[in-house]
């Protein structure tokens, strides 16, 4: 060993270097970044084809569907977020890192907002378009869904820790993450009709900002003890 | 005098089956365990054990004296885990799976290029690892081992996917390794002739 | 208090003690539920709105109590045993799991009978209580779903109670958010709060009926955590030397 003295990374190197090796993960196989978009995009198509093209009810089912298919396209992209990390053995590898882990879980959940989350986000006006939603209803959809894919992510994440290495995952991740993302669908999707009825929002703004906000605390440690947990 | 890295009545059960009871050790500086022993006896389990991964049925693991639960981060920092899997990823290069594992620790004093020439990789920088065979991949890991310039080194099967050349320059490296005064926990199921203080353990 | 702690907590000694205690809680339980049921069908007024269905409530009420109640102890077991690691803690909540998920089924059956005539339909998303209820049987679901898929006890244990713990916070928020949905459209719900004082006659069967769901909750709890600790520790001495013994069982 050198006699070398070691300068300390700091406590959120952790954070930016699994985020960033998870993103650049992420562009090296965008398929996994597009797939989820395609699911989107296909489940809003579902509806009008089920249920017919009354511009009148696909108005009023708008931001309920927006809102189911976000959610479902996010469980899509869950399944693999520490699941990668398992197979190869880079999981193990965080385990030992000298990195607090609910920081380096913290990080993976970032790159996976980033690659799920955030294009949903970025693509929803398109989709809201073919739903007629009114232009100044859009962008309260927009903050609902940011807000809410937020909280989704770390939710997830918690999830996604239980059920890594599980066989038959995916269906078990759904059963655990659906009941737990109720909330999140239910105040994303009324907040986006109270807004599209020209009634007062703010409070499921509100709520969904406090919901991001406590999962963003809370669910890093739940994930990091759930991973360890799994692992043994 | 604390041993540097200790044991003390470890016993292990999974499921139904006891893997080892009312296990010790001691090792010092410059010091070797070997974990001997058939496949499945449980020596990946100890070494699990040891970097604190499994919780146990009783007993502790102390670096300097202290449990290494109650001083994860510091612990772990001190360590470099060389598993039966690589945990490098596939779809990345070299230098940005090395960079990946570097930017979590402090930085080493290691020079990186010589580490490479060492390991015979110096060509491989920028395929992606998926590209490279098995036994290139091994000696990926290698390095990441040496650039985290720690001193307890934990390997587990480190002669997989190597051929003779791998496998003598893997117990060269940890013969420096133990002659600078590092520490080295190895589990292998074949010969190793390492220059060193030896404390076997074999596993039933 | 704590060498009191620690003999109760060890697997034999618990096994022996629960045998003893459970009758206390059946036999009281089941007096209790005789009455209730008894003066509630029979001797309590008819309500004044809802005629002879408000009646339903004397198994609808303390399902749902017990519902929440079995939860909490399933989540707070589950943290005893992460935190201090008990291994009874764990056998408690596992034991709890299908306990509490059974009296959420209750619940939500009894609801919907007391809906058909009220609303005129058997089921009724307006009603917030209702509607949280059905979510506390999703997350029973996911949590006997998750103790099932995983092979290895102890770290089922772990898991679980990891996933208890986040439940247990969400089903706070669950109630809110639910309860601010369906103000939002209107719902009809069965009972209000803050209305008329009920008449003691209707009062007092309802809280024997819910001391007496209580009890027998306890008991079943006792007697399932009895067989998951004789389950979990089948490999041990005691129980060996027990079942061994000729006055064993």
């Amino acid at each position: 060993m050198s006699e070398h003295q070691p300068q300390q990374p700091g406590i959120f190197s952790g954070l930016w270097a699994t985020a960033r090796r998870d993103l650049l993960l992420a562009w090296k196989r965008p398929g996994d970044v597009l797939n989820p978009l395609f699911f989107f995009a296909m489940v809003c198509t579902l509806f009008p084809l089920a249920i017919g093209p009354s511009a009148e009810q696909l108005e009023f089912i708008g931001p309920g569907v927006l809102w189911v298919a976000a959610l479902l396209s996010t469980l899509l992209s869950l399944n693999s977020l520490f699941l990668g990390d398992f197979e190869d053995g880079s999981l193990d590898q965080l385990l030992v890192s000298p990195q607090p882990l609910p920081v380096l879980a913290l990080g993976k959940t970032l790159a996976h907002w980033l690659t799920s989350g955030l294009p949903l986000v970025l693509v929803s006006p398109i989709l809201a378009m073919t739903y007629r939603m009114p232009g100044s209803v859009v962008p309260v959809m927009m903050l609902t869904l940011l807000l809410g894919t937020i909280s989704l992510s770390l939710l997830g994440s918690i999830g996604a820790a239980l059920t890594v290495g599980l066989h038959r995952g995916t269906a078990l991740l759904s059963l655990l993450i659906l009941p737990l993302a109720m909330p999140v669908l239910l105040l994303g999707a009324n907040t986006v009709s109270l807004a599209a009825g020209n009634d007062i929002y703010t409070t499921g703004i509100w709520a969904l900002g406090a919901y991001a906000v406590a999962s963003l605390s809370l669910a890093p440690y739940a994930t990091a003890a759930a991973l360890r947990i799994s692992n043994e | 005098m604390t041993a540097r890295l200790a044991a003390d009545n470890l016993t292990l059960i999974r499921g139904e089956r006891c893997l080892f009871e009312g296990l010790d050790f001691a090792l010092n500086d410059g010091e070797l365990l070997l974990l001997e022993g058939r496949n499945g006896c449980g020596k990946t389990s100890l070494m699990r054990a040891i970097a604190g991964m499994l919780s146990l049925e009783t007993g502790q693991v102390l670096w300097n004296g202290v449990p290494v639960l109650k001083q994860r981060q510091t612990f772990h920092g001190e360590l470099v885990w060389l598993a039966h899997r690589t945990g490098l990823k596939g779809d990345l290069n070299m230098v940005e799976n090395l960079h990946f594992e570097e930017s979590l620790r402090p930085q080493s004093g290691r020079d990186r290029e010589a580490v490479y020439a060492r390991l015979g990789i110096e060509r491989l920088k920028r395929l992606p690892l998926r590209s490279l065979s098995a036994g290139q991949q091994r000696r990926v890991a290698l390095a990441r081992m040496l650039l985290a310039d720690v001193p307890l080194w934990l390997m587990d099967e480190p002669f997989t996917n190597l051929d003779r050349e791998g496998r003598k320059l893997v117990m060269e490296l940890a013969e420096e390794h133990l002659a600078a005064g590092g520490l080295c926990v190895m589990a292998a199921h074949q010969d190793v002739e390492i220059g060193a203080p030896v404390t076997k353990i074999h596993m039933q | 208090m704590w060498k009191f702690f620690h003999r109760l907590a060890s697997p034999p000694h618990f096994y022996r003690l629960a045998a003893i205690i459970a009758p206390w809680f059946a036999v009281p339980g089941l007096l209790l539920i005789a009455y209730g049921a008894y003066a509630g069908l029979f001797l309590a007024p008819m309500d004044y709105q809802q005629g002879d269905a408000f009646r339903i409530i004397y198994v609808h009420v303390p399902s749902a109590y017990l519902s929440l109640m079995a939860y909490m102890i399933m989540a707070v077991s589950g943290g005893i045993g992460l935190i201090w690691r008990m291994k009874l803690a764990h056998a408690v909540a596992a034991a709890a799991a299908p306990l509490g998920a059974a009296f959420t089924f209750l619940a939500l059956v009894t609801g919907s009978i007391w809906g058909r005539p009220m609303w005129g339909t058997w089921w009724e998303w307006g009603d917030p209580r209702l509607t949280s209820e059905l979510i506390l049987l999703f997350l029973y679901f996911g949590y006997m779903a998750l103790r099932g898929a995983i092979d290895d006890t102890a770290k089922a244990d772990k898991a679980s109670a990891v996933l208890a713990l986040v439940g247990v916070v969400n089903v706070v928020i669950v109630h809110f958010s639910v309860e601010w949905w369906s103000s939002l459209h209107q719902g009809q719900t069965l009972m209000k709060k803050g209305g008329p004082a009920m008449d003691p006659g209707m009062l007092y069967p309802l809280l024997g009926m819910i001391l007496g769901f209580t009890f027998l909750f306890g008991s079943l709890l006792l007697r399932r955590v009895r067989t998951e600790v004789l389950f979990r520790e089948r490999r041990t001495r005691w129980v060996r030397e027990m079942i061994l013994s000729p006055e064993g069982s």
